[in-house]
């Protein structure tokens, strides 16, 4: 097993749907999508932003453009204009999720 | 009848109301393209800009609209680009005549025909279509509009791609809209030019997927673009992207040349997948488009080519924008610098949420942040890093709540911390924040027989 920090096999960009937040999460390589695929789950990631949503993780694939789409519910104290938060619309959630770290056979 | 076009070139020129005043000047100017088009509105737009129109019946659109056309619309005439933009908030006609009366300044009268899109606005039907048991439940919450009619500032229905469509066939050069997608935009010059029919749905599908490739300006051209970002060429020039379609529903992305930024399949597939919710289905007036259909090419430098979007045909509902009063809010801020800075600004914001306790003040929401320490990354920035020797934290606090009165006694609890509390802080410059008003967004659906657009084409 190897540790792998998604900042170097991923990349990503996020937004903002009322109190969702999304995050695109694209493979850097096509050959890392399989890797995302087997590691990164809704609760993988669900697990990674504990404490910092109050809502599910729904995850979506899309092989076409090597990227997985997730929805981060309840990510953003009400969200758009309601919402005290620095990052209101979620714009960097995107790189929270960069520095989740998997385990990975060799 | 015109023969039809190998092509259309479709320029982004305004990501959103605010976008570099530069970049539509730049697109008409800096090679051959068909249209501009421009998106100005997001949710929150449509209720500032209801706060103009009741204040002033001739205001309610995006008013710096208008002396962005009094610079570019003697080179469109010239060029015969065309114009699609959604600057007419609230108050098309108002926006259109704006137009009218600064090409007529500019001596361009009998060259150029406005056309208008209206039809989107609900306000004024609000009551009737609850009465007739239109709900427009909150697609978030499900709750009825009902629960907070009395504060509601503004209804707008999302308009899709055919009246654009409409007013392009009656001859208008400019098509001043109000709450038209940001994708219908885009799709309406293809239809237009190419005659796609109105279940075309893989055609309409990558109109709309065209459409969302640039409808957020540089952000498909190398802006807020996180792969290589730091090799990403020229920013301070950055073209903005332009839709090369084909009548067959492929298109091209690119830019003009000697431009900056960068147009890559990485960039592209970052900007596909920003706001995205299903990808199976994104729902717009016009059409579902399925996400996971498109095929992504680089073509050569600066240029992807998209391929093979497939679409299913739309919705019987349209979705309503209403935006509601919600109450007050009111963030302040200080510095606290080296030794200790986290650990001060920790100890400020005890003491803080103590003098609010104790004067009684309760609120919905209390937020503190520490800027510099875990702001946007939470708990997993105070995991990855040591935080004892931060140079600098900025303690963010912020409340919300539906008293004014509290929110305002809150404001005035910031500053005293500076003489009455932990040490060296500073970074007040700004003095005592202001309560804001807070319009909060509820999104619904709405049946789309009940909505009817309206289009005018007028000669100047």
């Amino acid at each position: 097993m190897k540790k792998v920090r998604l900042l170097d096999i991923a990349h990503a960009r996020s937004g903002d749907k009322g109190d969702t937040a999304n995050v695109g999460l694209i493979a850097l390589k096509p050959e890392y999508y399989p890797i995302l695929v087997k590691h990164v789950t809704a609760a993988r990631v669900a697990r990674h932003f504990k404490g910092m949503i109050s809502g599910p993780v729904e995850r979506f694939e899309l092989p076409n453009l090597h990227a997985l789409n997730f929805l981060l519910h309840g990510a953003l104290d009400g969200g758009g204009t309601i919402s005290l938060k620095t990052d209101a619309q979620g714009k960097v959630f995107s790189t929270a999720l960069l520095r989740l770290e998997l385990e990975i056979s060799k | 009848m015109k023969s039809q076009p190998a092509t259309v070139r479709i320029a982004a020129g305004q990501g959103f109301w605010g976008d570099w005043l530069e970049a539509p000047y730049r697109q008409v100017t800096g090679g051959p393209v068909d249209y501009l088009m421009m998106d100005y509105l997001a949710e929150v737009t449509m209720s500032i800009l209801q706060k103009q129109k009741s204040r002033d019946a001739s205001l309610g659109y995006a008013r710096d609209f208008i002396p962005l056309m009094e610079r570019i619309l003697p080179i469109v005439v010239e060029r015969g680009i065309k114009i699609t933009a959604n600057a007419g908030g609230v108050n098309p006609r108002a926006c259109a005549e704006a137009v009218a009366e600064t090409a007529r300044r500019l001596r361009l009268g009998g060259k150029l025909r406005i056309g208008v899109v209206m039809g989107d606005d609900l306000l004024g039907r609000l009551d009737g279509l609850l009465a007739r048991g239109h709900e427009l439940r909150n697609l978030d919450t499900g709750r009825p509009l009902s629960d907070v009619r009395d504060r509601v500032v503004s209804a707008n229905a999302y308009l899709g791609a055919w009246p654009v469509v409409d007013a392009l066939r009656g001859g208008a050069d400019v098509v001043v809209t109000g709450r038209v997608t940001d994708t219908g935009l885009t799709l309406a010059p293809m239809i237009h030019a190419f005659g796609w029919q109105p279940d075309a749905w893989d055609l309409l599908a990558a109109g709309t997927v065209a459409g969302h490739t640039i409808e957020c300006g540089a952000q498909s051209s190398g802006g807020n673009c996180l792969v290589d970002w730091e090799r990403i060429p020229d920013l301070a020039n950055v073209g903005y992207p332009i839709v090369d379609a084909a009548p067959d529903g492929t298109f091209e992305i690119f830019k003009h040349p000697g431009t900056g930024g960068r147009i890559s399949v990485a960039g592209v597939t970052e900007q596909l997948v920003y706001e995205m919710g299903n990808p199976t289905e994104y729902i717009t007036p016009d059409c579902i488009a399925d996400f996971t259909t498109i095929r992504l090419q680089q073509k050569g430098k600066d240029r992807v080519r998209v391929s093979g979007v497939q679409g299913r045909p739309a919705t019987d509902k349209l979705k309503v924008s209403v935006a509601y009063f919600y109450g007050y809010k009111a963030v302040g801020t200080l510095v606290y610098a080296w030794p200790d800075a986290y650990k001060k600004a920790q100890a400020a914001d005890r003491i803080l949420r103590q003098r609010l306790a104790d004067l009684g003040l309760t609120f919905e929401a209390v937020l503190t942040e520490f800027v510099g320490a875990d702001a946007t990354h939470g708990p997993l920035a105070r995991a990855a890093t040591p935080l004892d020797e931060l140079p600098e934290v900025q303690l963010r606090i912020g409340v919300r709540s539906p008293d004014k009165a509290a929110v305002e006694r809150f404001t005035w609890e910031i500053a005293p911390l500076i003489l009455n509390g932990p040490p060296s802080v500073t970074g007040f410059a700004g003095g005592r924040p202001k309560p804001e008003e807070i319009v909060a967004y509820w999104p619904a659906l709405l049946d789309k027989r009940m909505v009817e657009p309206c289009v005018e084409v007028v000669e100047v």
